[in-house]
């Protein structure tokens, strides 16, 4: 037997992949013409695609900035694209409605100041302490936007002191029960004694700035100012809600459950008609306060609702097993809410919390059907006057464009924040 | 045997009312119950001295006086003669309408659109999801006004369409104009003899079902599979096609044509109704495609696996296994979807589709000044639908799930 053998005792060199098994051609391979319906569908797509930039294309690319109406854009030859003058011309408009011009930059500053406010709320690497700032916010934003004198917004803080305060001295006596005590004494601060003092204070002191009354509100900052006081306040009154609706106490579940419902069963548009028409009614006889006050009531009732759906389905994906070892901790109800239960279930309802946030934010637009100027609203009057009659695309375009940045930043961040939460495997 | 201990029975104290949790609950549900009496009879009080003052005490006889405006689209008999009542009424089929062809369209577009997203095909699942994306992110207003206005501005006038070079032509063999009035389309003209058409229509609807039974327990019997889908298009189309010629062809289509400055004849659809119903479903149908495409993601890849190690091919392993446990997901979010473009569909007012809100919360309560008892009615028409559909909800809910313990 011959002891010959044919065994290779170096290894070959790595030879390249097939042309077609590498790189581009692979990945169209697979992603674009895999089989022929996938083939027809890209082409087509591309056909489609290719047609909309070529009426696209032109048009953006020869645009007129400097027009003062549509006639202008239309008679000059040299014009063959979009008609940009409308926003350079309405721009104001758009942004502040009849915001007076020389206080514009009170919502400015206030826009900044509500990024260092949020910020530490959306971002945990920022110091604690900024969440100090937060609080006094929503009085320090308000008092920019509708301006008036400095006491008041200091005084509606007080009422907080106040509170705290009476907490304290009633602790002692008569415990937990301080509570109800408390929250009287601010209420009757703030319902009674706020106006005279700050009068008082006013006449001593004046220190303020021009009020702006809310008639002047318009554009893109009544939006943010709907939307935002919706967020801000609908969160916690949903929260109360869900709890309530979770709740085995009878009557406070069915009061929730009959709130949620007949909330969800009914358009925004009603609601919004019950805060123009109808909300003075329910009022003490000669009460009469403002629209956009009212406005923000009924949206964030309308919001609370649905965020009470969302955050119950938080509530119920969690595990019994989550509240049995709160009780077996020896928590009490609202401690063993606030440390173990609501972490978690809004930490699951977080899509869906943003999901209705970003719903409030696009529904502020309908306070243009009651007859407030937000951008809606300021397109039609826009499309009204003579000079830009019959103007489309340009202005819709630049509107939506606004909304959708504003929402699809906040999807985009809601995602952010369940990957960064995310806890299992 | 004796108790250890047994403390002694304490006589009842005023301060466990609040600290015993046998009484608590009781004691808060008493205080809640007691401020939300209190909060109601405080609005309700308020509200009838604000009315004693405008001197209008609440009262619906309104409704059977005449209206005193015109409808223009109306799906039953109507006339500016006829009570509040009935522009009431024309109002809820004319939300109806929208709202149904709002769901069929969204539903079409919807699936589609969610089940391309997650097609192999890199460039389709991108558009797809620049769709969602954008959709989704626009309020839904801003679309409908945006559908109005560009048909009030773009779309040619009917004079366009004049003379021997007209500037606009009609589509479709001549048969629809779209005009910035609106869509003109042929309409269908039912002359004696098409209620028999109709009726073998139906029947063969009926002799699909009743097919599809038989067929179903001949294959469990002998394990056979007909064509199914065949012959019931077949049963579908050609007993009515059939009668359609026997009867002498009842029914025709009556064409657009212009006269004059406008046109005459065939169907008109006014744009704020298709400036609605486009917007509300071009906008729906970016989240049911969300829906869609979640149902089908939620389903197990191990499902599809083991149904092909059972040697099924991949259309019944769709329409076997992944179908119906997809639609358990889909289903639901699907239904609230359907509930929020009916409900959607009350933004009408702001293109003067006379809906609803635009005929009980726009005139009648313009001019009758009857606010309380007009958005009273207008929600408790809203909440009657929203229930029903909901009603609707729980009934497929309960028996689809999964029967477990």
């Amino acid at each position: 037997m011959s002891e010959q053998s044919y065994v290779r005792t170096e290894m070959l060199s790595e030879q390249p992949a097939p042309l077609g098994q590498t790189g581009m051609l692979k990945w169209m391979r697979e992603n674009l013409f895999s089989s022929i319906m996938n083939s027809i569908m890209t082409v087509v797509s591309f056909a489609v695609i290719i047609l909309v930039l070529m009426q696209l294309i032109p048009w953006m690319m020869q645009p007129s900035w400097v027009s003062g109406s549509l006639r202008q854009c239309l008679d000059d030859p040299n014009i063959d694209g979009a008609c940009w003058g409308v926003i350079r011309d309405r721009f104001n408009q758009l942004m502040y409605g009849f915001y007076p011009h020389a206080e514009q930059w009170r919502p400015n500053l206030a826009v900044v100041l509500m990024l260092v406010a949020v910020a530490p709320v959306l971002f945990d690497k920022l110091p604690r302490k900024m969440v100090w700032f937060s609080a006094i916010y929503p009085f320090l934003g308000a008092w920019l936007l509708w301006g008036g004198s400095a006491w008041t917004p200091i005084l509606v803080v007080a009422g907080f002191a106040i509170g705290y305060i009476a907490f304290k001295m009633l602790h002692n006596m008569v415990g937990n029960m301080a509570m109800i005590g408390a929250v009287l004494a601010a209420v009757i601060w703030w319902l009674y004694g706020i106006g005279s003092v700050s009068a008082w204070l006013h006449s001593m002191l004046p220190i303020g700035i021009e009020a702006v009354p809310s008639s002047q509100f318009g554009g893109f900052m009544l939006s943010m100012t709907i939307g935002i006081s919706g967020i801000a306040l609908s969160l916690p009154i949903g929260i109360v809600l869900a709890l309530g609706r979770q709740s085995d106490m009878f009557i406070i579940k069915t009061l929730s459950v009959g709130y949620i419902e007949l909330i969800r069963g009914v358009p925004l548009i009603t609601l919004l008609f019950v805060a123009s028409v109808l909300l003075n009614f329910f009022m003490p006889p000669g009460t009469n306060f403002d629209l956009i006050l009212r406005v923000i009531i009924m949206v964030t009732l309308f919001a609370a609702a649905y965020m009470a759906e969302v955050i119950r389905g938080g509530l119920a994906a969690l595990p019994v097993g989550q509240y049995e070892a709160a009780d077996a901790l020896g928590l009490d109800y609202w401690k063993s809410m606030r440390l173990i239960i609501m972490p978690q279930a809004l930490k699951i309802s977080i899509p869906g919390i943003v999901g209705s946030f970003i719903g409030l934010f696009k529904d502020t637009t309908l306070v243009s059907v009651i007859g407030l100027l937000d951008p809606v609203g300021l397109i039609r009057t826009i499309q009204g006057s003579a000079e830009w009659n019959g103007l489309v695309w340009e202005l819709f375009l630049f509107v939506s464009l606004l909304f959708w940045l504003f929402c699809f930043s906040m999807s985009r961040y809601s995602m952010y924040l369940e990957r960064k939460l995310q806890t299992s495997h | 045997m004796a108790m250890a201990d047994q403390p002694a029975a304490k006589s009842f104290r005023l301060s466990m009312l609040l600290y015993d949790t046998r009484y608590r609950s009781i004691t808060i549900q008493i205080i809640m119950l007691g401020l939300f009496v209190a909060g109601v009879w405080w609005l309700l009080d308020n509200m009838y001295s604000n009315l004693d003052e405008l001197g209008k005490r609440p009262n619906f006889t309104f409704l059977t006086a005449p209206a005193g405006y015109d409808i223009n689209q109306r799906l039953i008999e109507y006339s500016s003669q006829s009570t509040n009542a009935r522009a009431w009424l024309v109002g809820l089929l004319n939300t109806l309408l929208v709202a149904v062809m709002g769901c069929i369209l969204a539903t079409v577009l919807g699936v589609s659109i969610g089940v391309l997203r997650l097609s192999k095909n890199w460039i389709i699942a991108r558009l797809m999801t620049a769709y969602i994306e954008i959709f989704r992110n626009v309020p839904l207003l801003l679309l409908i006004i945006f559908a109005m206005s560009i048909f009030i501005n773009i779309f040619p006038q009917p004079k366009l369409f004049r003379g021997e070079d007209a500037l606009s032509s009609m589509y479709f063999w001549d048969s629809v104009a779209f005009t910035n009035r609106g869509w003109y389309i042929p309409k269908p003209v039912f002359e004696s003899g098409s209620m028999i058409v109709g009726i073998v229509f139906l029947l063969s609807i009926a002799g699909i079902f009743v097919f599809g039974r038989w067929a179903k327990k001949r294959q469990e019997a002998t394990g056979e599979i007909l064509p199914n889908f065949w012959i019931k298009l077949g049963i579908l189309v050609i007993p009515a096609v059939v009668f359609y010629y026997i009867m002498g062809q009842p029914i025709s289509l009556n064409y657009p044509e212009l006269k004059g400055f406008n046109f005459k004849g065939g169907l008109h659809l006014r744009n704020s109704l298709i400036a609605l119903w486009l917007a509300l479903s071009l906008y729906t149908a970016a989240f049911i495609a969300e829906a869609v495409r979640a149902g089908i993601m939620a389903i197990d890849k191990g499902q599809t696996e083991a149904a092909a190690a059972l040697g099924l091919r991949p259309k019944r392993i769709m329409k076997l296994v992944v179908l119906p446990q997809a639609l358990r997901v889909i289903i639901p979010p699907l239904i609230s979807q359907y509930l929020n473009l009916t409900k959607n569909s009350s933004l009408a007012v702001a293109v003067g589709y006379m809906d609803l809100t635009g005929t009980l919360g726009g005139i009648t309560l313009n001019q009758t000044g009857r606010a309380l008892e007009s958005i009273l009615l207008l929600m408790i028409t809203y909440l009657a639908i929203s229930l029903s559909i909901s009603m609707v909800m729980n009934f497929y809910n309960n028996s689809v799930k999964l029967k477990e313990r």
